[in-house]
């Protein structure tokens, strides 16, 4: 295969073995330009292992992952955060104990050096966009509020606002909806269509319904391998995901 | 005068300011020269204490071997003193005049070479910091590289302790063994034993400690501080948002070590002495409690968590020589089971709202009594143009209002 492409990441022949058992096994991967990808698929499929081995949570055994055709296998989290790769956690990880504003603040992409975080000044630019991220995520009200206080909800919107801080090119959301109320889903699914616009998405989600509103293109995993992809009409009529998935 | 009230009424200043005129006025106008050398004693441990709020309280890292930080300050400053108090002159008695007398009594012929530089006054005021960070360094990025944190980092802390005290007891002839580095007498010729030289290294340690506790709040203020609590809270966030978070850590305890540091060397200079009683694993302990009972999230609380336990050490021994150690376990054990965040976490739980509560009471009052005043007034006016046949000469009420409120305007 050719080594440059133009897709914001390029996973191939990928490979996690934990003690013999292979999360993710052989495993090719192409998202491109602005584009919202939904990766379903019963539990265990390799999902989330899938998000942590693209972020560098998780070292993978073989294979490569390339962002921008760059190879990040070799870099640490942090560097690859800041190429532009940013992700969300399953459950809500914010900072429980700080305000709504110094959850963005600190997420802004400046002073991410140790003396660079000593001398970080608090002007314009940086509240310029956290009001302006702050209004993305409907929280621009709260921004004194102690993050711990927050709704779940808001929690999940806080740390998707945390990412948009950083602009990064990829953004990984593992369940942003989970445990959301219907009115809180809408919202969410419009706030991921307004963010999909200039950076590529992908997601990981249960809610078929939810999928079917965002999504470009949809990817079955299943057993660390990719059972099917392509529109959610076709996914869905394909035979295969009906036997493992969508058939329970 | 505008400014200055402002100034006072950023958070934190206030108490810094109330601290600095504990230490620098109330304590010397109180306490004789005994008695205040003892304060500047506790207050050596105190820097220690400040260190572990950045490390601890804030970063959630717990060092159980901050008393080596301490101990190699303490001994730097020692060995430049002791030198110094090594001249051919006094020592001429010895084998070899002219090397510290521990030396001579363990056959050494002549000054190591790695004791050399610190005949300098600068070295040695250099090497104060940066020998405690540089072990810290060492230390640390070791384990925070790999990831190793929690209790298995405090373990290893320990173990740095032990193996500290170990090595100087053991290095009798290069260290002074058990015994440490005693007789120390004069800094670049200025004898350190005085009464007045104690109360000006009293003052220097003060300063130097205010000095300290202004940079904490600054640390505390700036996004390393922030960051600082966003790691403790969730570690992963904070590496999933750009940052090598094993660098803060090292810094966060390169900081701690090198303020402890300066502790000891000031420990050093007005108690006359450093022995490895204070780099081992109880002193280390006894001054992670230090912070705990003043407050592990408080740099002031901290100080006084400093003063008061040292202080209630002395006057337990003093008073109960058979009991203190009891009464000091009952004041640790009460302190952190009663206020988890110490007396900081006191104030702010339970004296800082009675005290608003109380002066939001007391500016009630104040406006209920204008309000009656204001009522009582209309209520006069009222009568005086019931009696008068014409309106117009008599003040109205409304004037009657605006009068009272401008008189009880302050």
């Amino acid at each position: 295969m050719s080594s440059s492409t133009d897709f914001v990441l390029a996973i191939e022949d990928l490979t996690v073995s934990f003690d013999g058992f292979k999360a993710i096994d052989s495993l090719n991967l192409y998202v491109d330009k602005n584009e919202l990808r939904v990766i379903i698929g019963p539990n265990g499929a390799g999902k989330t292992t899938l998000l942590d081995m693209i972020c560098g949570r998780t070292r993978e055994t073989a294979g490569s992952i390339k962002f921008k055709n760059e190879e990040m296998t070799v870099l640490p989290e942090y560097a690859r955060v800041r190429k532009g790769i940013g992700r969300k956690f399953q459950t809500p990880s914010i900072y429980e104990n700080l305000s709504v504003f110094q959850n963005l603040e600190v997420s802004f992409p400046k002073g991410r050096s140790v003396f660079g975080a000593l001398v970080f000044k608090c002007d314009d630019e940086v509240k310029d966009k956290v009001s302006s991220v702050a209004r993305e995520i409907g929280l621009a009200d709260t921004l004194t509020t102690e993050a711990g206080l927050l709704s779940h909800g808001q929690k999940q919107w806080l740390e998707i606002g945390m990412l948009l801080m950083q602009e990064p090119e990829l953004l990984m959301l593992d369940e942003p909806i989970a445990g959301m109320s219907v009115r809180e889903r809408e919202l969410t699914a419009e706030l991921l269509k307004r963010i999909s616009n200039n950076r590529s998405v992908i997601v990981i989600e249960h809610d078929m319904e939810f999928v079917k509103k965002i999504a470009h293109k949809v990817t079955v995993m299943h057993q660390g391998k990719i059972l099917a992809e392509g529109s959610m009409d076709k996914v869905q009529s394909d035979p295969t995901v009906i036997e493992v998935y969508l058939g329970h | 005068m505008q400014s200055f009230k402002n100034l006072l009424k950023q958070p934190g200043v206030l108490s810094i300011a109330i601290l600095a005129v504990i230490l620098l006025v109330v304590f010397p106008a109180l306490l004789d020269n005994f008695r205040l050398n003892l304060v500047g004693k506790y207050l050596t441990y105190a820097f220690v204490a400040i260190g572990l709020v950045v490390l601890w309280g804030w970063g959630g890292i717990l060092s159980l071997g901050q008393g080596v930080f301490f101990g190699l300050g303490g001994y730097c400053m020692a060995m430049f003193l002791k030198l110094e108090a090594s001249d051919p002159i006094t020592t001429k008695i010895q084998s070899t005049p002219g090397i510290p007398d521990f030396m001579d009594w363990n056959q050494l012929t002549e000054l190591p070479l790695w004791w050399l530089p610190f005949k300098s006054l600068t070295f040695s005021l250099i090497a104060v910091i940066a020998v405690p960070s540089l072990l810290a360094f060492i230390v640390s990025y070791a384990m925070f590289k790999r990831r190793v944190g929690g209790v298995y980092f405090a373990i290893i802390t320990q173990a740095v302790a032990l193996i500290m005290t170990t090595l100087i007891i053991g290095m009798q002839g290069y260290t002074g063994g058990v015994n440490g580095m005693t007789d120390l007498k004069t800094m670049s010729g200025w004898d350190t034993r005085t009464d007045e030289a104690k109360i000006i290294l009293y003052y220097a340690c003060c300063l130097t400690l205010l000095l300290c506790v202004i940079a904490g709040t600054f640390i505390q203020r700036s996004k390393f501080g922030t960051l600082l609590l966003a790691m403790r809270d969730k570690e992963d966030r904070v590496r999933f948002s750009g940052y090598d978070v094993s660098m803060f850590k090292v810094a966060a305890f390169c900081l701690a070590a090198g303020v402890s540091g300066v502790g000891g060397a000031f420990f050093a200079l007005q108690v006359g002495f450093m022995s490895p009683s204070f780099v081992g694993i109880v002193p280390s302990i006894e001054l992670v409690i230090l912070c705990a009972v003043g407050g592990r999230l408080s740099l002031v609380g901290a100080v006084y968590g400093a003063l008061l336990v040292n202080a209630s050490k002395t006057l337990f021994s003093e008073n109960f020589p058979d009991l203190w150690l009891f009464l000091m376990a009952a004041l640790f054990i009460g302190v952190t089971m009663a206020f988890p965040y110490g007396l900081a976490g006191l104030f702010e739980s339970h004296i800082k709202p009675w005290w608003i509560r109380k002066s939001t009471e007391r500016r009630m009052i104040k406006q209920r009594l204008i309000e009656l005043e204001i009522e009582a007034a209309f209520e006069a006016a009222q009568e005086v143009q019931a009696d008068s046949a014409s309106a117009i000469a008599v003040p109205s009420a409304n004037d009657a209002a605006e009068l009272v409120i401008r008189r009880s305007a302050p």
